[in-house]
């Protein structure tokens, strides 16, 4: 009899255990994905300010830097369900813009030009590798959070369940292959 | 930034990863970044300045060969003290997924940790085994890099996520600057790699050598390598053995003019390639690359464009590419030039830039490296430790 119960008691800790362990894991998940969060908003918006600032310098003709500046305008000041769509079609407008070397050219030619067309690669090279970091942590997330004792036990708490953030991030070709 | 770096192989042995990670080093220390390595290396092995030892390895039988591996409490220890000391904004992990330092580290660490996968083995069923265990440590990465398409598509398949795709690095010029050595010029083919490990492919060349001889009786084949010369060359008919020369281990400078001197070079590797940096060191060099259709291969050489590709283990096809390029001087030329432009992209000032931009990604927004008390300490099993 008194076997059986300490038997029980064992099960139950180490079950116990094991389920705190696990909800440590999905707190680490959960600040992964909140860091990764933070840094793909960091660049979005670094690239949206660099695409302003050149739409603004009055160094592209003036039918490209309405199409930019509205864009980059849109993307900064989208709501949180539109912001997918606008930071497309920022990408798309990028595109747009600097789908001729040359105009990457006149852009480098022009004073301070330099610095801005590095600013703008860089930004368009990290915001493709912040989305996959972020994706990649809600995946890791929700892998977790779809199991059964993670359902049962309740361990994700409140925590609203993990969206990936989908969008069109594909660079200027011009502009990435002026910094390779 | 203070960068941690983790080598998961012996640093005395030279292999592609230790090559890399040092150069890698380097490169960071020069643009004035502070960079510490753990590594295992016996503790008598003279060390750059930056490396640490985390002890020496032990070799074990895993996977189908001896690896020599680091584990134990020793070696979990000694990573917990180099990154309380280095106190680090980055760790950077290489080969998480062998059991050695780099588990150790995505286990014992917690904060912004790099990893970069550098083979595209399939899953071991050590692996399968131990599957919940390695998820919950590699659930820590923040960022994954795969040096390869080819290495991105099998570290999705077999462990879920995703991972950008950054090249490893070559000091182009370097190699583009070696001076070429008159007597290994003159319709020479070059190999380079372990003689007595079949998968680099060395067999496949012998089997093609006879074909290629017959019809150009000059040409001449340049081995360099470490391995048993004689049983390289026993299935070679006797009197065509003299056309093979063995050089035996190469200095780097040495092996960046062989590569300049060659008029082809021959990768007849196998199998077991996620990457192929000979490759990019060849192209680098200026030599006309012709390589088995291995994909992480075909894929290093823009899709054949800067390259030609043969059958994989293919003798005659081997032969007759052979035999094609050194009776073509224009498409040698037209390789050369193709090869120096498409290389650029290897080099270490674009692919340094784009590793430091996955760290400076992964910093924004999150705190400094630090031990992970939380999954190790046996306070922290029964919700007692701090955060």
């Amino acid at each position: 009899m008194t076997a059986t119960l300490i038997w029980i008691l064992v099960a139950l800790v180490v079950i116990g255990v094991y389920l705190s362990w696990t909800a440590g894991r999905l707190d680490r998940l959960h600040v992964r994905m909140d860091a990764a969060r933070a840094a793909l908003d960091a660049q979005l918006l670094r690239r949206a300010s660099v695409a302003q600032e050149l739409a603004t310098s009055g160094v592209l003709d003036p039918a490209a830097s309405i199409v930019l500046y509205e864009a980059a305008h849109a993307a900064r000041q989208a709501e949180e369900e539109q912001r997918e769509v606008a930071e497309s079609e920022l990408s798309q407008a990028l595109r747009a813009v600097f789908e001729d070397p040359a105009q990457v050219e006149a852009v480098r030619e022009a004073p301070g030009g330099e610095e801005a067309a590095r600013e703008l690669a860089e930004a368009v090279r990290r915001v493709p590798m912040a989305r996959r970091f972020h994706n990649d942590a809600v995946g890791a997330a929700r892998r977790l959070r779809e199991h059964r004792k993670v359902r049962w036990f309740r361990l994700a708490g409140h925590a609203p369940f993990p969206l990936a953030f989908e969008m069109d991030d594909e660079s200027p070709a011009a502009l990435v292959e002026r910094v390779a | 930034m203070r960068i941690g770096i983790v080598c998961p192989y012996s640093w005395d042995v030279p292999g592609g990863v230790q090559f890399h990670i040092r150069d890698l080093a380097e490169y960071f220390i020069r643009l004035g970044h502070e960079v510490s390595v753990l590594a295992p290396a016996d503790d008598d092995t003279p060390l750059p300045p930056y490396v640490v030892s985390a002890g020496r390895a032990v070799p074990v039988p895993y996977n189908g060969s001896v690896a020599r591996l680091n584990f134990g409490f020793l070696s979990a220890a000694r990573v917990r003290r180099w990154l309380h000391d280095g106190a680090f904004d980055v760790v950077h992990i290489h080969e998480p997924t062998s059991p050695s330092l780099g588990l150790l580290t995505c286990w014992a660490a917690s904060g912004p940790i790099v990893a970069t996968f550098h083979t595209s083995n399939p899953r071991s069923r050590a692996m399968i085994a131990a599957y919940a265990i390695l998820q919950a440590a590699l659930e820590k990465i923040s960022a994954r890099i795969a040096v390869s398409e080819y290495a991105r598509r099998t570290l999705v398949e077999h462990l879920g996520g995703d991972a950008v795709v950054i090249p490893n690095g070559v000091d182009v010029d370097f190699f583009a600057e070696a001076e070429p050595k008159p007597e290994w010029r003159g319709g020479t083919l070059g190999f380079i790699g372990r003689i007595d490990e079949p998968r680099k492919g060395l067999p496949v060349l012998m089997r093609a050598l006879p074909k290629i001889l017959a019809a150009r009786p000059e040409t001449r084949l340049l081995v360099a390598g470490r391995g048993d010369e004689e049983a390289a060359v026993e299935d070679l008919p006797a009197e065509l053995r003299s056309r093979v020369e063995f050089l035996g281990m190469v200095s780097d400078q040495d092996k960046a003019r062989l590569l300049r001197s060659v008029d082809v070079y021959v990768a007849p590797n196998t199998g077991g390639e996620s990457f192929g940096i000979i490759l990019v060191e060849a192209m680098s060099a200026g030599a006309p690359v012709l390589a088995s259709d291995l994909d992480a291969f075909v894929q290093v050489l823009d899709q054949g464009k800067a390259g030609e590709v043969f059958a994989n283990e293919d003798a005659d096809a081997l032969a007759d590419a052979a035999l094609r390029l050194l009776g073509d001087p224009e498409r040698r030329a037209e390789l050369r030039e193709a090869g120096s432009t498409h290389v650029r992209r290897f080099d270490w000032s674009t692919v340094g830039a784009d590793i430091l931009s996955v760290y400076e990604t992964v910093t924004a927004g999150a705190a400094a490296v630090g031990a992970d008390e939380r999954t190790t300490g046996l306070r922290a099993r029964f919700g007692l430790a701090r955060d």
